[in-house]
């Protein structure tokens, strides 16, 4: 089975989802998991024999001369040059299998949802199966296609199963990603006219010269459009209130997956069409990245919700993604793409981490109401460190490869990049630490500051039991040691990802400027 | 003269023919056989027989399909393929009206309601073959008189009164600006039939435009910009659109739009071929393409804007045509081959989601208790399957890939940049079409929220007949299939086209 199948199974699982009687909430759950699995499954196989097919080219040349592997490229409407047209390499390969791992255990950590089983998991893997499209596509109206499919199924996730003003979070989401891919229509339409108005295909396109003047005016137009969902500052806005308002698994998808998709399609619509414009904007674009990592992080630091710590987190952390990929060296793109994916399985773990396992449980999520967890709950303070050590970039998980990666590349663009960037990574290791510490270890200090006047001495002794938790379930403890284990093998063994990912990248950089 | 072959004349319109006795044999049916029988058994059988003329009228309609295009009485009517094409669609819109009217609640006249649809529909099919002023001033006044009788249905409600004043009130006067204007074009080109306008027209290219004639044909577009409900004169359609019956709005908001707009494009693509003036941002020039630039443009923002706050159904989708009549005049500013095929293919798409919106509203809103918003409140749990297709409906008026609506946009919009891709000048009004339809999404969204994430008091389940599921589901599909492949459609109308 080739990898796009990855989108029909997910659209056929989401067809099956919506056939079975709505009472049966266990067969439903299965249904999709078994979907989730099986896309996964196929993403891999096929990730391994491209990864081998990389390897092998590698050795033997030296280096790639075309990354892409062809999956399907037929005409969809001729009379736009539309085509159906699916490709892989090394850049969306990652991205691919990313998804995968986010789907399934999504599904693991979606477990407990009681209300209306049917249509969520109908919507997610709607979401999923688009998501799969996007990163597939080879054909811009394709890929917009797909993009604009997965902006619907998030309005009514986190507005049906979302928490805290989950309307309004929705609701923004909904119009950021919405006028964000409006600048993206008109920039795809004004490029294909300049381009001849022959073809919609990327790998086409990049062949069709368009002058500097137009590049340099839509190449902003559909960077920004699509970095808008990549959680760029100043548009980042809709991030931290999103993820809040979200369900544990759209939360871990929006952040884990769907903030890729803006970044991936920057690369691919915008960087890959325009190289004069990109040299154009390069600067900015690097700076901007730059002001959104500290911003990020600086307003982390000050929020009192757990939820929108990690929510300003990704918001950070994206801005390294961004960064790099402004940075046109090899060394700073690559950890760019490796980030992507660093970073969507740590976000999908801090998010699993606060929205399940302890907003589930406690119904809280206030800093301030929250503290001792660690005895209570064991499982979610070693999974919390575990994310929030990669999270910070400390070495041994993919995080720290993927960093300091970004972090070179910037250097050799502009130090002040690097020290901007670095002054982020102290910052997060502040929230980070705080965030630990007020929840899963302040017993002492939280029940003294706040409970002396109200509970008296006595409380001192039930201080365990202030928590009557249920225990951690056993999907949740899978899901969690699945996403772990991917940090820690990527994090010590790097190259099973950064090989494919520096050959295309290196294809890229020779059509550079 | 040559003299008339009327064999001709009636070969040509024999569907018209057969659908006028078909209008007269259900009355007569209602009348002699169904008097005493209930509402909901005369709706249904006086249904059947409509349908069932309907259809037949498509068997004459098909022997028109691959002959060359036939003139009859001096260039008054013209029959070819893209014309029984569009005759087509009307009577598919005219099927679908007829099924969905026999779900809903008509009072006792119903063999009268269903004879007037019928008439209607002449009228419309009429109008579609009219290619000289006269006649399509008739046509359009057939089908209007049908269309404010059938919104007055409602005999006991005030609303429903309301509405077909008003929207006679506002017909007569449209038609009153259309005849003054044709009036004034006969008078400069001296001819009726769009050929022989079209040759007076290119006559005096070079020459300044004669102001009589720029009269005439401001006032005659006022006057079809009532019929389609353009901004600034859309007053009537949002009280028409929610005080009729249902089915008669959604009559209105498709079948009438589609010939309204049908004609409107022959007139002006054919008729006034050399009085285009422009659009291009930075070199406007007087002419139709101008006009029809400043009020689609003031249709899409207000007619957007407006829904934002509105509170019923109906009348959040009557503000919603308003914008997407809007967008159609996109498609016209292009003025080019690609622009016709792009306004002809939107309207397609536009007319089954409309009907399909309004057909999910019928069957509901009656079952619901009305057709104000909070009626619809957890209707994804009241009624799963027709929650289903409204939100495919409702998507695609928004333009969510891969409905119809979001294919026929962008080929709405690339035929615009398309007109002048050199300097990009019509990409001025592309940019505002996308950003409204960024903000159309925001109310379609609320719409969906209503049905989908608010909880009903109400969680009675609903039961809709068999066959309207059915039906609604086709046309669902229907719109799927358009957006997901386009693409004979899409040649099959612009192969018709390039014979025009």
């Amino acid at each position: 089975m080739q990898v796009d199948w990855t989108i029909y199974l997910t659209f056929l699982g989401a067809g099956v989802v919506l056939l079975l009687p709505r009472d049966s909430k266990t067969l439903i759950r299965w249904v999709a998991l078994a979907t989730g699995v099986g896309a996964l499954l196929v993403a891999l196989k096929n990730y391994f024999d491209y990864n081998a097919w990389v390897n092998a080219e590698v050795s033997a040349h030296g280096a790639l001369r075309d990354g892409f592997q062809q999956i399907v490229n037929v005409v969809w409407i001729p009379a736009l040059g539309v085509h159906y047209h699916l490709a892989v390499d090394g850049i969306n390969f990652p991205l691919v299998v990313l998804n995968g791992f986010v789907c399934v255990t999504g599904i693991l950590f979606s477990w407990n949802i009681e209300n209306r089983v049917k249509e969520f998991f109908a919507f997610f893997l709607t979401l999923i199966a688009s998501v799969y499209g996007v990163f597939l596509a080879m054909d811009l109206f394709l890929l917009f296609v797909f993009y604009e499919l997965a902006i619907i199924p998030k309005y009514f996730i986190i507005a049906i199963w979302g928490s805290t003003r989950k309307e309004y979070g929705a609701m923004k989401l909904v119009m950021y990603s919405f006028v964000g891919s409006a600048l993206v229509f008109i920039g795809i339409l004004a490029m294909f006219f300049s381009a001849g108005g022959q073809t919609f295909d990327i790998l086409e396109l990049v062949k069709h010269p368009i002058t500097r003047d137009v590049q340099i005016w839509v190449f902003p137009l559909i960077f920004v459009g699509f970095a808008v969902l990549a959680g760029m500052w100043p548009f980042h806005t809709w991030a931290p209130t999103g993820h809040v308002a979200a369900p544990t698994a759209a939360s871990m998808l929006l952040a884990g997956v769907v903030m890729k998709l803006g970044a991936y399609g920057c690369l691919r619509g915008a960087m890959m069409l325009f190289p004069q414009g990109l040299e154009y904007w390069r600067w900015w674009i690097a700076w901007i990245a730059v002001i959104g990592i500290v911003y990020g992080a600086a307003v982390a630091l000050v929020q009192k919700d757990f939820k929108f710590i990690i929510g300003y987190s990704s918001v950070s952390h994206m801005g390294f993604v961004l960064l790099g990929l402004a940075t046109l060296n090899l060394i700073g793109m690559s950890g760019a793409i490796l980030q992507m994916f660093s970073h969507g399985i740590v976000a999908s773990l801090l998010f699993a981490v606060v929205g399940r396992m302890v907003y589930d449980r406690t119904h809280t999520r206030q800093l301030d109401e929250l503290g001792g967890l660690a005895r209570v709950i064991p499982f979610a303070c070693v999974t919390f460190v575990i994310a929030g050590a990669a999270s910070m970039g400390m070495p041994g998980f993919s995080g720290f490869v993927a960093e300091i990666q970004v972090l070179i590349g910037a250097f050799s663009m502009s130090p002040w990049l690097t020290v901007g960037a670095g002054v982020g990574i102290l910052l997060t290791v502040a929230y980070i630490l705080n965030a630990i510490h007020k929840v899963f270890f302040a017993e002492e200090e939280h029940v003294g500051g706040n409970a002396t006047s109200s509970h008296g001495p006595g409380h001192e002794g039930e201080g365990d039991s202030r928590w009557n938790l249920p225990p951690i379930s056993v999907p949740e403890i899978v899901a969690a040691l699945i996403l772990m284990t991917l940090l820690v093998i990527v994090g010590l063994c790097p190259s099973i990802m950064l090989n494919m990912i520096k050959a295309n990248v290196e294809i890229f950089l020779r059509g550079a400027p | 003269m040559t003299p008339v072959s009327y064999f001709e004349v009636f070969k040509a319109l024999s569907a018209e023919a057969v659908l006028a006795v078909t209008a007269l044999a259900v009355l007569t049916l209602d009348l002699a056989w169904l008097r005493r029988a209930d509402p909901p058994t005369r709706r249904e059988k006086v249904g059947m027989a409509a349908i069932v003329g309907l259809l037949l009228s498509i068997i004459p309609l098909c022997q028109h399909f691959y002959h060359p295009r036939t003139v009859l009485l001096g260039g008054t009517l013209a029959v070819d393929d893209l014309i029984v094409f569009f005759k087509l669609v009307i009577i598919v819109l005219a099927v679908l009206t007829v099924l969905i009217s026999m779900d809903y609640d008509l009072g006792r006249h119903v063999g009268e309601y269903f004879a007037v649809l019928l008439f209607g529909a002449i009228g419309m099919m009429l109008l579609i073959s009219a290619e000289e002023l006269l006649t399509i001033f008739v046509a359009l006044e057939l089908t209007s008189i049908s269309l404010y009788i059938l919104t007055a249905f409602h005999k006991g409600e005030l609303r429903s009164q309301e509405a077909a004043v008003k929207y006679f009130m506002f017909g007569a006067m449209s038609s009153a600006f259309l005849l003054f204007g044709l009036s004034y074009i006969f008078g400069t080109t001296g001819a009726t039939s769009l050929l022989g306008i079209r040759e007076a027209v290119k006559a005096s290219a070079g020459m300044a435009m004669s102001p009589l004639l720029a009269t005439g044909l401001l006032f005659a577009i006022i006057g079809f910009g009532f019929k389609v409900a353009v901004v600034p004169f859309h007053l009537w359609a949002p009280d028409a659109y929610e005080g009729a019956p249902t089915p008669v709005t959604a009559y209105i908001a498709t079948g009438a739009k589609v010939a309204s707009f049908f004609i409107l494009l022959k007139v002006l693509f054919v008729g006034f071929a050399g009085m285009e003036g422009s659009a291009f941002w930075g070199h406007f020039a007087s002419g139709w393409v101008m006009l029809l630039a400043i009020t689609g443009a003031l249709s899409m923002v207000l007619g957007n804007c407006a829904a934002i706050v509105q509170h019923n159904v109906k009348r959040m989708l009557a503000y919603s045509s308003i914008a997407h009549a809007g967008y159609i005049f996109i498609g016209f500013v292009a003025a080019s081959r690609m622009g016709a095929t792009a306004v002809l293919f939107y309207l397609i798409v536009y007319a089954l989601t409309n009907l399909g919106a309004f057909g999910v509203v019928a069957a509901l809103s009656s079952r619901a208790g009305g057709d104000e918003m909070q009626n619809f409140h957890g209707m994804a749990k009241r009624a799963p399957f027709l929650s289903l297709l409204m939100l495919i409906f409702v998507l695609s008026l928004a333009g969510i890939p891969p409905l119809g609506g979001f294919f026929g946009k962008f080929y709405l919009f690339a035929s615009a940049v398309q007109a002048d891709a050199q300097h990009f000048g019509l990409l001025w009004l592309v940019i505002l079409g996308i950003v409204m339809s960024a903000v159309s999404l925001y109310y379609y969204l609320i719409l969906l929220k209503h049905i989908y994430v608010t909880d009903a008091s109400d969680q009675g389940r609903i039961i809709t007949p068999t066959y309207l599921n059915v039906t609604l589901g086709l046309v669902a599909l229907a719109v799927i299939a358009l957006g997901v492949y386009p693409k004979p459609i899409l040649e099959l109308l612009n192969g018709l086209i390039a014979a025009l």
